[in-house]
């Protein structure tokens, strides 16, 4: 059942609307069941929750006398942005990603993320997610912020990715959807996957079996679900992060989610207008790949790989 | 006067974007003007280069007192600037939300970083700035509630309003909550325009800097002192919203004194004309703000109103 649980007049004729699906039990609702929420699409150029939000859909309806609670899926929280191709928020150059709790009084946006957390709050998980960028490739994994890695890295390792990242607290994060639902007690994890603009289905597949054990854990799935992998489980001083020291253009010699050792040769970064090698990059560490650049122009202090010794 | 790079950052596709500043007299760290972080914050250069002439003057004239200096950076971000963007030009990030940055990071924290190692450790900070939501101020210093904030300092710049508003996570990466955290008094100095220039409000912002660092016996220069400011605290400030879309059609200026149940504004609908709200003000008070765009969003916050005991 789709249901509107946000929506704003623009100027000319049109309706701004936060829209999710509600899938529940055939036998109906008895009052104690659990609910699990999808979200995605708070960026506009990350599209790899738009295929998950498919595929969980196709396959719980498949088995649909397997499902025992109910399921919520958001597809896009920015609507206007995935439709304009634009990251923030057309019209404010906001980052969504930074009002949330929002406020029911505030600005338009304000109002919006506002009734998000209304909406999202008191599901048993929710699962927020990103696709990194236009310029960085990502493996699948969940971002956690260690404040809240008790109650969260359990239901992460639920989820099928080949890693999760305990983070360290920042202020500025504070503002985020997922921080802002896991302080009221709404247990939400961040998955970041593949990149910017783009569908990886291996990806998403991935992360649909991951979400159907996590499900199952949770008592709204009764049927087979796959056994998922072990992640990969690490804190920030174990992640290594290569900048580009010059402008130009990034060309990979290593591949994404691959091992390298100390001197490996990562890439290179090239002048088209000279034919130079601007910078040879070197892996300073041995470890594995798991961010890589997607984008090829870099300038001084563009990501170029991220290394988990 | 002695120009200097603070920070150049290379490019293959175009001009390297040099970051300058502008030093006037010697000795202590006195007084750091930052202007455009953002590349629409053209009025807010505009200023900087007025100061930058005037303190040019005011240096052959022996009027920078002995002992103290004065730093002008105009813009650092002119890479946006000359393309018409806002942020920064490739990743669109906002070098303002950087602060105070990290010279091994990603391009913008690089910058900031590069701007806050030349602008810290000076005794004050000012920093022109422009507001996140597009709208016309009473002109007035602004500051974040952080413990380090000194209100009667920001009086001496003698506009109408000391203004101070709560500090939201997402602020503690700006410049000016950075300068406060490293010791230096920092005001963030809002005028009229943004995205085009008004050259009576620009003076305004001048004579308000000058002023200010007149009373600091930084500079010797004689002028009007403007006025005698009012502190207002955010929370004070009555905010006026529609929930309806359509045209904002404006009858209230800033700096109106208004009564409760004066008609601010209308909403009209695009296609009809028909008025579909009508926002009257809640309060006696005086427009502190106003959004300006001729059509509007439902939800929007439009006026923003200084209550006032005053009968007129
Ligand atoms: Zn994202």
């Amino acid at each position: 059942m789709v249901q509107t649980i946000a929506s704003v007049g623009l100027p000319i004729d049109e309706m701004l609307m936060i829209q999710k699906n509600r899938l529940i039990p055939q036998s109906g609702l008895s009052g104690n069941e659990k609910r699990i929420s999808i979200v995605t699409g708070t960026h506009g150029d990350e599209l790899e929750g738009q295929y998950v939000c498919y595929e969980l859909q196709r396959r719980i309806k498949e088995n649909e006398e397997c499902l025992t609670g109910i399921v919520d899926v958001y597809p896009s929280l920015n609507p206007l942005g995935i439709d304009s191709i634009t990251r923030g928020m057309p019209g404010f150059d906001l980052d969504m990603n930074r009002l949330f709790p929002g406020s029911e009084n505030g600005s338009m946006p304000e109002y919006i993320a506002s009734q998000i957390i209304n909406d999202l709050s008191g599901s048993a998980a929710v699962i927020d997610i990103h696709a990194s960028n236009i310029f960085l490739e990502e493996i699948p994994q969940v971002r956690i912020n260690e404040l809240s890695q008790d109650t969260l890295v359990p239901l992460a390792k639920l989820l099928n990715v080949d890693y999760i990242w305990i983070h360290s607290s920042a202020t500025v994060l504070e503002s985020t959807l997922a921080y802002s639902l896991n302080i009221i007690g709404t247990p939400t994890l961040v998955v970041e996957m593949g990149v910017g603009m783009r569908i990886t289905k291996k990806y998403g597949d991935q992360l649909v079996d991951g979400i159907f054990a996590l499900m199952k854990e949770l008592g709204i799935w009764s049927g087979e679900v796959p056994t998922p992998k072990t992640p990969i489980i690490s804190e920030d001083g174990e992640v290594s992060f290569i900048n580009a020291r010059k402008s130009g253009v990034f060309v990979p010699s290593v591949e994404h989610w691959k091992n390298v050792k100390k001197g490996d040769h990562i890439g290179d970064i090239l002048n088209p207008l000279t034919g130079e090698i601007h910078q040879k990059i070197t892996s300073e560490t041995d470890g594995i790949v798991f961010t890589l650049r997607e984008y090829p122009i870099v300038s001084e202090g563009s990501l170029i790989a991220r290394i988990l010794a | 006067m002695e120009e200097q790079i603070f920070f150049e950052l290379n490019s293959v596709y175009r001009d390297n974007m040099r970051i300058k500043g502008y030093t006037f007299g010697s000795g202590e760290k006195s007084a750091c003007i930052v202007g455009a972080t953002r590349g629409n914050e053209v009025q807010q250069v505009y200023i900087c280069s007025r100061l930058i002439n005037i303190l040019g003057q005011l240096e052959q004239q022996n009027k920078i007192k002995d002992g103290k200096s004065v730093t002008v950076v105009p813009c650092v971000n002119s890479h946006s600037m000359n393309i018409g963007k806002r942020f920064w030009s490739t990743d669109n990030t906002d070098i303002n939300r950087m602060f105070p940055g990290y010279d091994l990071g990603e391009t913008t924290q690089r910058i900031a970083a590069g701007v806050f190692k030349n602008v810290s450790n000076y005794k004050f900070g000012i920093q022109f700035t422009s507001f996140y939501m597009q709208g016309s101020f009473i002109p007035h210093v602004r500051m974040m509630k952080t413990g380090f904030e000194d209100i009667e300092l920001a009086k001496d710049f003698g506009l109408p309003y000391v203004f101070r508003r709560e500090a939201r996570p997402y602020d503690t990466t700006t410049l000016n909550y950075n300068w406060q955290i490293w010791e230096t008094k920092a005001f963030s100095v809002y005028t009229n325009a943004t995205d085009s220039i008004d050259t009576n409000s620009a003076a305004e912002a001048v004579n308000a800097v000058l002023s200010f660092l007149n009373k600091q016996g930084i500079i010797d220069y004689n002028c009007h002192e403007g006025y005698i400011s009012k502190f207002i605290d955010g929370q004070e400030l009555v905010n006026v919203k529609t929930l309806t879309a359509g045209f904002f059609i404006r009858y209230a200026q800033v700096n109106a004194r208004v009564k409760k149940g004066d008609l601010l504004a209308v909403i009209a609908d695009p296609y009809t004309g028909e008025v579909t709200d009508r926002i009257t003000s809640p309060t006696n008070g005086i427009v502190f703000f106003h959004a300006d765009q001729p059509v509007i969003y439902s939800h929007t916050p439009l006026y923003r109103i200084i209550p006032t005991d005053d009968l007129i």
